[in-house]
């Protein structure tokens, strides 16, 4: 710890602290452009300009200069440093001066307005009026890829953007060319940006050189509804920030949540916006001589009604999509359960995990911030960058202190990280489970060795004999103990883990996910769940929000509301439990999920016993008490995990494959979305690009 | 005027060979590992003693930079890096070391990597020496032959050096931006602190030398500090290479005691100014990033580091460009301008966008197209880049406009009076003098 006097306010920081720090400890606010807590310092805008007493005659970048480097009094007094002196006015001005002679002055029409540094800046720090009499400078736009809309003419060249992608995102497709006043940020040939997490450049760029290009001209920051939730496109829950106006959802921007996303988004959590509004289930609609056709909600529900009475019990089934809250999965499980069906799954990809294996077996134990602590990260079976591409900066972040070991089994794939390409399949896993591949050597020395889980491994027929032998390489490699947990699954739908939690999985004797779209039952309700094809055969119930595979198999459509639309509980892959809150109301006719179930419980006789979202939610808090502990993660008692290895189970040879084989596409929503597939066809090389 | 007997570089000329045979008998390499038995210690506090005073242009105790060299390995390799980047306009002192005294330079690296603890020194060179390239590979390659250098040489110590070939940037020759190019990074100079001496190239603790700072070293150890520091005025001490371009009768590269005054230099060495001394009209005394310093002033002032900065200019890399009354005083700085602006890496905001709004206001001033209060706007925009950048870049593009605001105020605004009496809109027309 060190003294330091800034402003005549004495403060004690960390020595490592720079001065900017430091300042803000004091309560001094310091002006900055190019700073940004989580990239890299590059101190080119001389914004933050402070004067060290006693130091060089000249003002020094606060955000720089460490508080260690700077020497003390002659007596030993803390260093003084001031951010009001005529020395730093004058060096203020004069930096805000340069910035805005070659700035153009398009605030009017330029989309950063009423949320932009620079603007907020000069009226704070600058003068009324500019003494440049030249012409300014002008540069050419460029095309870097179809969300980022670019203004080059307002670029101040603090660079965010440039080390964002190279030290955040990883890919080396941004940077500056030309020198001097001549400099540009470009992607060399105009191609575009090859990132998933390429949006948060957007909120980087402090001026409005880098602006969204769906948002473009749409709305002014002032006139939107700004909703704090959390995002479903993966099972991370990033925490978002929903901005509507009127029923409209405008754009998704990224909150800051230290232990879940920092302050980044993928693309597809930011963009998805444009498939809220298509595709959408806005009626009910009922099966009449092969075709579907609008109804009333009496009517629809009639219909449902009517079949579920005349079904057998061991014939009604349940299957639970990717997006759904807890609330209403839970609503569902306890109609089935009150009509005496045991036909339910939450895992409509046929993953192998299942509570009754205990909480640690499904959870991302070591927790995503817990990535900062490992020093060795075995990958089985998943592609970390597309099926949660927040998580995987993560691993790039941690990869770029240092003394950090990947190897990754499944398929060979890009990550942003040098990583040991270790195998294909269960062989290799075995192998790292006996001891005899050199890479469980490096686990084994690992203090705080991490093996990552991805569905590509888990959800197969021998699905549950690889979490066993997973299971039985952490608990080898000492990945698995009292003070850490190195075993994590990592999830790729928003709803598993709270469907996991909620007991979700088909009861003693009952029919899986596959199994009841195979036709195991006559009448099948499908609660947003559009990534499992059913067979002729069952009658099926979609309560959804989109026009997809589900809706397009139904006999009797009820319009749901999505993840903007409804307040609802979600359980990310480390077991966070979090809420969603509502921005907008659902479109047309569509109702809250679990206010359908509601409706039909009565008219099937059966009436569930809560009125509205807090009764249900007091009753879903009193059979899962941990759902009421929100934003906690609650640790999981990890003899479960070592109870799964002694499972055992003859695995398959062949090799393991991600279940995202498209980052674009994984979701009703997201098929919804054109930015979504535009975002697709670049990613697969098909459409052609500006440069071409 | 300085004894021939006192000349460090006396293949200055080219007049003999630069290679090994010739250079040995000029005296270079002579008791060099008796020089390096006396200890690395010893070979600092004599540099030290010497007074050295560092040749790049900020006269920065050679010895004491050596000093901040840890004096244990922490494990990092220590370089000495030597800046041959010369692209001082006017300055060209370290090309005639690279093509005709290399062996020097040589001799020089290996005693100071020595004194530094460094086995590797790196030689980054001007983009444009392609000539100077060849001819210092070609006596790295001779001395390694010989092996005065290398990893099993006679002297004992390992040691290696490598030529390194820049772009052509005027910014690699900063020394954290030289540092970064040597890296295989655009150059652009880094933040400060860390200093170079801690983390410097690839990390590691690293000094950067001019080329004639560590090519003086060999004959200083030899000859003995007192010596050295015997030649010259207190406080600025030793010998150094003058290149004198310009309105001279002679222009020249000459190796001269520091302090002398600048009309023995140029009457000595320079055949005098042309047109006589009452033609003088003004001196840029240390490359185009000093302040120019009016004849007056400059005639009988010696010319070493704290006279010219007492003169409120520098002696910067002793490249003196002597003006006469024939030259246009605005246009000259404004090509300086234009070449500030040119060379600016544009990493830092206040350079970036300062040396293009500098460079086109006083183009407009040269023609005269311009009002007189913006001459007080342009010293104010030169003092809001001066001390405000991460490098001396935009310390060197404002110095000079201020220099020239500050003794040739009534230039700029005869000019602008000339061009609005002038009806037509055709910039005046000046008389060749």
């Amino acid at each position: 710890m060190a003294k330091i006097i800034v402003d005549d306010v004495e403060v004690e920081v960390p020595g490592e602290y720079t001065l900017l720090q430091a300042c803000e400890a004091a309560g001094v606010e310091v002006p900055r452009f190019c700073f940004h807590e989580r990239l890299s310092i590059a101190g080119n805008c001389r914004m933050c300009l402070v004067e060290v007493k006693g130091g060089p005659p000249k003002p020094t970048a606060s955000c720089a200069m460490n508080v260690r480097d700077l020497r003390p009094g002659p007596n030993g007094e803390p260093p003084v440093i001031s951010t009001r002196s005529p020395m730093v006015k004058k060096a203020r001005e004069g930096v805000m001066e340069f910035l805005l002679i070659n700035h153009p002055l398009d605030c009017p029409i330029c989309d950063q307005g009423g949320e932009c540094d620079l603007q907020d800046q000069a009226m704070a720090y600058g003068v009324d009026s500019s003494r440049f009499a030249e012409n300014k400078r002008a540069v050419e736009n460029k095309y870097i890829g179809p969300l980022v809309r670019t203004s080059m003419n307002r670029c101040i060249h603090c660079t965010r953007c440039v080390r964002f992608v190279t030290e955040v995102a990883g890919v080396p497709d941004l940077g500056a060319i030309g020198r001097g006043e001549d400099m540009e940020i470009t992607t060399y040939l105009e191609k575009a940006m090859r990132s998933e997490l390429q949006g948060n450049v957007i909120d980087l760029c402090p001026v409005g050189a880098l602006t969204s290009k769906p948002y473009m001209f749409k709305a002014r920051p002032w006139e939107l509804l700004k909703t704090e939730t959390v995002d479903v496109m993966d099972a991370l829950g990033s925490a978002i920030r929903v901005d509507a106006r009127g029923r409209e959802v405008m754009r998704v921007l990224p909150r800051i949540n230290e232990a879940v996303n920092e302050e980044w988004i993928s693309d597809k959590s930011r963009f998805i916006w444009d498939g809220l509004k298509t595709q959408r289930l806005d009626r009910p609609y009922v099966r009449e001589n092969g075709r579907l056709r609008p109804a009333s909600w009496q009517e629809a529900l009639g219909v449902v009604a009517a079949r579920v009475r005349s079904t057998a019990p061991n014939r009604l089934g349940a299957i639970v999509g990717d997006l759904a809250a807890a609330e209403e999965s839970f609503a569902l499980k306890s109609l089935l359960s009150r009509l005496g069906s045991i036909n339910i799954d939450g895992r409509q990809d046929g993953t192998a995990l299942d509570p009754i294996l205990g909480r640690a077996t499904y959870l991302f134990n070591t927790t995503i911030a817990g990535i900062h602590e490992a020093d060795a990260i075995l990958l089985v079976g998943t592609n970390p960058r597309r099926e949660a591409a927040v998580l995987n900066a993560r691993i790039r972040e941690r990869w770029r202190l240092g003394n950090l070991k990947v190897g990754l089994i499944g398929e060979p794939a890009d990550l942003t990280y040098t990583h040991e390409y270790l195998g294909a399949g269960s062989d290799t896993l075995a192998a790292i489970a006996d001891g005899t591949h050199s890479f469980a050597d490096v686990l084994k020395q690992a203090e705080r060795p991490l093996v990552i889980i991805g569905q590509g491994a888990l959800s197969r027929r021998d699905g549950l004999a690889v979490l066993s032998l997973a299971a039985r390489a952490a608990v080898a490699v000492g990945a698995v103990k009292d003070d850490w947990n190195g075993f994590s699954v990592l999830h790729t739908a928003a709803s598993r883990v709270g469907s996991l939690d909620l007991g979700l999985v088909p009861g003693e004797g009952g029919l899986n996910a596959a199994e009841q779209a195979a036709g195991g039952v006559d009448t099948l309700f499908l609660l947003g769940a559009d990534e499992i094809k059913v067979a002729d055969g069952p009658f099926v119930v979609y309560i959804g929000t989109h026009g997809d595979q589900g809706a397009h198999r139904a006999d009797v459509i009820l319009p749901g509301a999505a993840y903007t639309e409804k307040s609802g509980l979600y359980v990310n892959t480390e077991g966070r439990v979090q809420i969603a809150n509502r921005a907008v109301f659902p479109p047309g006719e569509a109702r809250e999920d679990w206010a359908i179930i509601r409706a039909l419980s009565e008219l099937v006789g059966h009436k569930l016993p809560f009125d509205n979202i807090a009764q249900l939610r007091q009753s879903l808090f009193v059979s899962h008490p941990h759902l009421a502990r929100i934003d906690t993660v609650e640790p999981a008692d990890h003899t479960a995990i070592e109870r799964l290895a002694a499972l055992g189970g003859a695995t398959d040879k062949t090799g393991f494959e991600t279940p995202v084989v498209d980052f674009y596409l994984t979701n009703p929503i997201a098929r919804a979305s054109a930015i979504m597939a535009e975002c697709s066809a670049l990613a697969l090389g098909v459409s052609r690009q500006a440069a071409e | 005027m300085l004894n021939d007997r006192d000349r460090i570089f006396t293949n200055l000329y080219g007049f003999h060979s630069p290679g090994l045979k010739e250079a040995l008998k000029r005296g270079n390499w002579d008791g060099t590992k008796f020089l390096l038995e006396r200890g690395r210690d010893w070979i600092i506090n004599e540099m030290k003693a010497s007074g050295l005073r560092g040749r790049g242009g900020a006269g920065f105790s050679t010895g004491l930079k050596w000093s901040f060299m840890p004096k244990q390995s922490d494990g990092r390799p220590h370089y000495l890096v030597v800046n041959a980047d010369e692209s001082e306009p006017g300055t060209c002192k370290d090309r005639e070391i690279l093509r005709h005294d290399p062996h020097l330079l040589i001799e020089g690296c290996m005693l100071a990597s020595f004194a530094m603890g460094a086995h590797a020194a790196y030689v980054y060179l001007r983009g444009e020496y392609i000539a100077e390239r060849i001819a210092l590979q070609k006596a790295v390659d001779e001395a390694y032959e010989a092996k005065l250098v290398g990893k099993d040489n006679v002297h004992g110590y390992p040691f290696d050096i490598y030529v390194h070939h820049g772009a052509g940037a005027y910014i690699c020759g900063e020394e954290t931006a030289l540092l970064e190019s040597l890296e295989g990074k655009k150059g652009m100079p880094r933040l400060k602190p860390p200093f170079p001496a801690n983390m410097g190239l690839y990390g590691c603790p690293t000094t950067v030398n001019n080329v004639e700072s560590i090519a003086v070293a060999g004959t200083i150890l030899r000859r003995g500090a007192a010596w050295f520091s015997g030649i010259g005025r207190p406080n600025n001490v030793g010998t150094k290479l003058f290149c004198v371009s310009g309105h001279v009768n002679k222009p020249c590269n000459v190796e001269e005691a520091m302090g002398l005054t600048f009309r023995e230099l140029i009457e000595t060495h320079c055949g005098g100014i042309r047109g006589g001394w009452d033609n003088l009209l003004a001196v840029i005394p240390g490359g185009v990033s000093v302040p120019m310093v009016p004849a007056d002033q400059i005639i009988d002032a010696p010319m070493d580091f704290d006279t010219l900065r007492g003169l409120r200019s520098g002696l910067g890399t002793a490249a003196v460009m002597v003006m006469d009354k024939s030259t246009d005083v605005v246009r000259a700085i404004a090509r300086i301008s234009y070449f500030y602006k040119h060379e600016s890496c544009g990493q830092c905001t206040p350079c970036r966008e300062g040396t293009g709004w500098m460079w086109r206001v006083i183009s407009r001033m040269a023609e005269g197209r311009a009002q007189k209060r913006e001459i007080d706007l342009l010293l104010d925009v030169t003092t809001r880049v001066e001390g405000h950048t991460i490098c001396a870049l935009g310390d060197a593009a404002a110095w000079p406009i201020q220099g020239l605001i500050r003794h040739f105020r009534h230039e700029i605004e005869k000019r602008i009076d000339d061009y609005a009496a002038n009806p037509h809109s055709d910039p005046v027309l000046v008389a060749a003098e």
